[in-house]
């Protein structure tokens, strides 16, 4: 079980390591500690491994992450998760902005607040924040689920394409063409799994929840929706 | 009055300046459809550029090399500062960034193909890397946009440099629009998005504001890359000092300045014409603010927008870039704009030299479409010939003015080569008008 100490081994020598690992590896669950706030802690990692990270996370954390399962012992900067493909990053503490932004698959799971533009540009990527987020989450995004147990900014889901976003708590404000939609039997049941997913699962009334998504009224330009945009 | 008096002289009609037949046409369109115009390319106005320069060439104090005989090295590394693994290419003209989307596939690797034959880099756009362009590119910059259509680490790995743009010359500070009628099954599932809608690329990066954040930025794409990608910062030409210093100091290898003259796949026609300065007015800062921090030649500058022949090429590097890129141009050697589409050109309402509505995937060309049909009207290998053809008579072109000018690589070329023949070319370009000592601004 390898133990990466950041107050002794530079990230670049964390990362090498950790791109070096091959699919069978046997070196499964790596702990580092001392991160320090270090940014761009294990990102680009190709491999079904689990990284624990005791203590906070800088910039980019998990960035690009295929497989992995990376575990924050504490709070992540901005970008935790960001493009993220598969595997699942779990922040213990709270996540600055833009957490999760353009991931394209996986799960990423905030245990506190996620700030500004969480799940922007959201491709694909499950998010789950148990806390609030901040404005202009979820600007454009285009595939993907983003729930949130508490509140979110203004301007959510502003510029929606196809991704679907469920918020227990009060919304600030909806940005452009972000609409409140029917939460159906199968949106509940979709929420269920996401929550099995977290650990959550019957400990929350879905029907709790309300359901966001994109109107389309902006997907082809038109003049007469040019005050919308 | 009688009919004596009609005799007399009149004035001829007199058609405005102000109001010329073009601007008359535009408010008659815009009166007509309620909307601003979109178009491809880039600045089509006359604005300072490199023909208002000239070479001096060799005389009494200067001596030239041999045309034939005396060699002038054309090559250039690019990404020496940190990557392990920099670019060297053959010639100093790289092809600039456009994506599979606004180009067909075909396009796409037939600027592989020609780039490849040339020894020099091809570039991805905003919409990921096809395996037909990684195949057929022997040096493949990967783009790094805004929008992150077909971003994924397997990809970046698989390129030869990394190019985070920030902005380009058509339009500083705007996003981009990839019209619904473009969005084929193939280019939707690359940007995973629904087929026929358009596609938005946002004008600011996700996850990043400023340059204290890029610095950060460009650490990441390092890390994930084990340090051996040249990352580049693509600018639009605005305030090319201070950019280009932010640029250092946010950790790039090279910092690529786009003009006003580069073209761009869709953008408002008002946009492209009166936002951002001529490529000519912006190397000399940009080499200023290289110079200034010691940075010249360490950190490479690519520049682009508006290069047309073996003289721009010559001129730029001689105001101190590293290489230029060519977009524009490259697009009319596979065939762009062909006189032997009139007739196509003339339905659309337009004429060869002049079809610019690239947005509307109607090319008859086969290059900027993704209609199936038009599409296989462009075949690759040979357009990637006729490609490699230019490329190499650009180089040939440079290198005879270099030996002209006494210099055995043209990277030796210098200002003190070049005169204007325009007070605005020698304030911008900061060089002499010609038969004077005179540089407009200097205080000389």
């Amino acid at each position: 079980m390898p133990n990466i100490d950041l107050a002794k081994t530079p990230v670049r020598e964390l990362n090498a390591a950790l791109h070096r690992l091959t699919p069978t590896t046997n070196e499964t669950l790596w702990t580092v500690t001392n991160p320090g706030g270090e940014h761009s802690i294990a990102v680009g990692v190709d491999a079904d491994v689990t990284i624990n990270i005791h203590g906070n996370a800088g910039y980019f954390c998990g960035g690009m992450n295929k497989n992995a399962t990376i575990v924050v012992e504490g709070s992540a900067g901005q970008g935790v998760g960001e493009n993220m493909m598969s595997g699942l990053i779990h922040v213990k503490g709270d996540a600055s902005q833009s957490a999760g932004a353009t991931g394209r698959g996986g799960r990423l799971i905030v245990e506190g607040n996620a700030s500004a533009r969480c799940g922007i540009s959201m491709k694909g990527i499950d998010i789950v924040v148990k806390g609030d987020i901040g404005h202009l989450s979820a600007f454009m995004g285009q595939n993907g689920r983003l729930v949130v147990f508490g509140e979110a900014g203004e301007a959510l889901g502003d510029s929606l394409y196809e991704a679907r976003l469920y918020v227990r708590g009060p919304v600030a404000s909806l940005g452009a063409d972000c609409v409140e939609k029917e939460m159906r039997e199968e949106h509940k049941a979709e929420l269920i799994e996401l929550l099995k997913s977290c650990g959550e699962a019957f400990k929350i009334d879905v029907s709790e929840f309300k359901r966001y998504g994109s109107a389309r009224k902006l997907y082809n330009f038109n003049i007469d929706n040019a005050g919308a945009y | 009055m009688t009919e004596h008096a009609r005799t007399w002289p009149t004035t001829i009609p007199r058609p405005s300046a102000a109001f010329d037949d073009y601007t008359l046409s535009e408010i008659r369109r815009a009166a007509a459809t309620g909307i601003y115009d979109i178009r491809g390319g880039g600045a089509k106005r006359r604005v300072p550029n490199f023909d208002d320069l000239l070479l001096l060439g060799a005389s009494m104090s200067r001596y030239p090399l041999e045309g034939y005989r005396e060699r002038c090295g054309t090559d250039v590394a690019l990404g020496t500062r940190f990557a392990k693994k920099p670019i060297k290419l053959s010639i100093p003209i790289t092809i600039a960034g456009m994506s599979f989307g606004s180009l067909s596939a075909n396009a796409k690797e037939a600027l592989g193909r020609g780039a490849s034959l040339a020894g020099t880099s091809t570039t991805t756009g905003d919409g990921g890397m096809t395996p037909e362009e990684r195949g057929q590119s022997k040096y493949l910059v990967y783009q790094y946009l805004p929008s992150r259509y077909g971003m994924n680490p397997d990809d970046l790995r698989k390129a030869d440099a990394i190019e985070i743009v920030i902005g380009q010359g058509a339009k500083p500070g705007g996003g981009g629009m990839l019209l619904g009628q473009k969005i084929s099954d193939r280019v939707a599932a690359m940007r995973q998005l629904p087929k026929g809608i358009d596609q938005r690329s946002a004008c600011r990066h996700p996850d990043w504001t400023g340059a204290d954040d890029l610095e950060l930025k460009i650490q990441e794409l390092r890390e994930i890359t084990d340090w051996e990608k040249p990352i580049y910062l693509k600018v639009g030409a605005s305030r090319p000092y201070f950019d280009v210093a932010l640029a250092v100091k946010s950790g790039a290898d090279v910092v690529v300045l786009d003009g006003m003259q580069g073209g761009t796949a869709a953008t408002q026609e008002v946009f492209i014409e009166h936002v951002g300065i001529p490529l000519l007015s912006a190397i000399r800062p940009a080499v200023q603010a290289l110079q200034d921090l010691g940075m010249h030649r360490k950190v490479q500058l690519i520049v682009s927008g508006g290069i047309r022949n073996g003289a721009d090429v010559a001129k730029a590097l001689a105001l101190g870039a590293d290489a230029v890129a060519i977009g524009t141009a490259a697009l009319v050697a596979l065939g762009d704009n062909d006189p032997k589409w009139e007739k196509e050109y003339a339905a659309l309402g337009t004429r060869a030299g002049c079809y610019d509505d690239w947005h509307e995937g109607k090319d008859p060309s086969g290059i900027t479409t993704q209609t199936p049909a038009l599409m296989s009207r462009l075949d690759p290998v040979s357009a990637g010939r006729r490609l490699a053809n230019y490329l190499k008579v650009l180089t040939l072109e440079a290198q005879t003015l270099a030996r002209a000018c006494g210099k055995n690589h043209l990277h030796n070329l210098e200002p003190e080569d070049l005169v204007a023949l325009t007070l605005e070319a020698a304030a911008m370009a900061k060089v002499p008008l010609a038969g004077t000592s005179w540089i407009p601004g200097s205080g000389i």
